[in-house]
């Protein structure tokens, strides 16, 4: 479920942080820069794992801040392809089932990946699961709030870096991510998260081990 | 302080290439309550607005792992896991999800170990369900439903 990436990256120090010990002020930095961040092709960056390497600092003229380059590492949530994991049932829609582990939410469970036959209640807004035994079907719901276990089959990193205002040019390359709608529309791109799992749904989700 | 966290023996590190070293949740989890711990002491900066996301996750992801077997775990536990999982010639990531979830099912371990049915007969299914539940210790809610059921039982019959 968690990696440790090492990364490299130059820390600011502004003058009023410089009576702090250097590590715990680039650990502060570092901090306020990566947590509960997604950074791209990577995963969602946790907290900082330790330091491994400072490098020395500079000062530029122009800016009283020091500037130090720091290789560290960091936790970050990447699970492997095909590893199983446990969360709740966030919500369901059309588009299928969304599942929350608290620290992350951006997890859905298309409608071909759940244990068919598989029907959307539109009335409750619940899918549920047509399961047939000897006795007869029974209607199984994917109720909110219900713990579920999954495997993660897919993911999709989006790039969410802002580009500037859209042109009409037809020959502007797509940014991934972005729809180049026409300025006068509002909200020109779409907000989309920029880490997203997909998966299949395991066991049946009245279950509780 | 960070040196507190280099004394931390790590289990699945690999250092191929950055992405290859795992973490186990029990890693992660004494991580954050050992930074959580810290950060209580020092008290002054952690409400600043900067601060905020580091809480968010922080409590979030706590939140989340102790409710998962990892919270009852220590590093002997782990290094006892890791010895009696090496005659089972498990991979990396099994080892890893073995470790995390703690199956007591046989279906749990179908789903978690590839190719189950071909790399392992049912009595080391069994086994392997025994040594897991032997060695990494379970939820003791849970377990104080069982023995109640038994007893239960006994009454039954000695009426």
């Amino acid at each position: 479920m968690f990696v440790l990436v090492e990364m490299v990256d130059t820390v600011r120090i502004p003058p009023w942080n410089f009576h702090r010990q250097l590590n715990e002020a680039v650990a502060e930095e570092l901090n306020k820069k990566l947590a509960n961040k997604v950074v791209y092709n990577v995963g969602l960056c946790i907290c900082l794992y330790d330091i491994t390497k400072l490098e020395d600092s500079y000062i530029f003229p122009g800016d009283g801040a020091s500037h130090t380059k720091v290789h560290f590492r960091y936790v970050v949530f990447h699970p492997f392809l095909d590893e199983i994991l446990i969360g709740k049932i966030k919500y369901c829609s059309q588009e299928g089932v969304y599942v929350t582990m608290g620290f992350f939410d951006d997890i859905l469970i298309p409608p071909e990946s759940l244990q068919q036959p598989a029907k959307f209640d539109e009335a409750e807004q619940v899918w549920l699961w047509e399961y047939e035994t000897d006795e007869g079907a029974h209607d199984l719901y994917m109720d909110q709030g219900e713990e579920i276990r999954f495997r993660v089959t897919d993911e999709v990193f989006v790039d969410t870096s802002p580009t500037g205002p859209a042109t009409a040019a037809s020959d502007t390359a797509a940014q991934p991510g972005q729809s180049t709608a026409p300025p006068k529309e509002d909200g020109g791109e779409k907000k989309e998260a920029p880490y997203t799992l997909i998966l299949v749904l395991l066991t049946d989700p009245r279950q509780q081990r | 302080m960070l040196k507190n966290k280099c004394l931390h023996v790590l289990f699945f590190i690999l250092r191929k290439n950055a992405n290859a070293a795992m973490l186990s949740n029990y890693e992660v989890f004494k991580l954050l309550t050992d930074l959580k711990e810290q950060r209580k002491d020092s008290g002054k900066h952690k409400h600043s607005a900067g601060q905020q996301n580091l809480n968010t996750i922080m409590y979030e992801t706590l939140k989340y792992l102790s409710k998962t077997p990892c919270s009852r775990q220590s590093p002997e536990i782990v290094k006892e896991f890791l010895t009696t999982m090496v005659p089972h010639k498990l991979t990396k990531a099994e080892k890893l999800q073995l470790l995390n979830h703690r199956p007591l099912t046989a279906v749990e371990i179908q789903l978690l170990v590839e190719e189950s049915e071909e790399r392992l007969s049912e009595e080391q299914i069994e086994e392997l369900i025994h040594t897991v539940t032997d060695v990494l210790p379970g939820d003791p809610e849970q377990e104080n439903t069982a023995p109640a059921d038994t007893e239960m039982d006994e009454g039954g019959e000695q009426s």
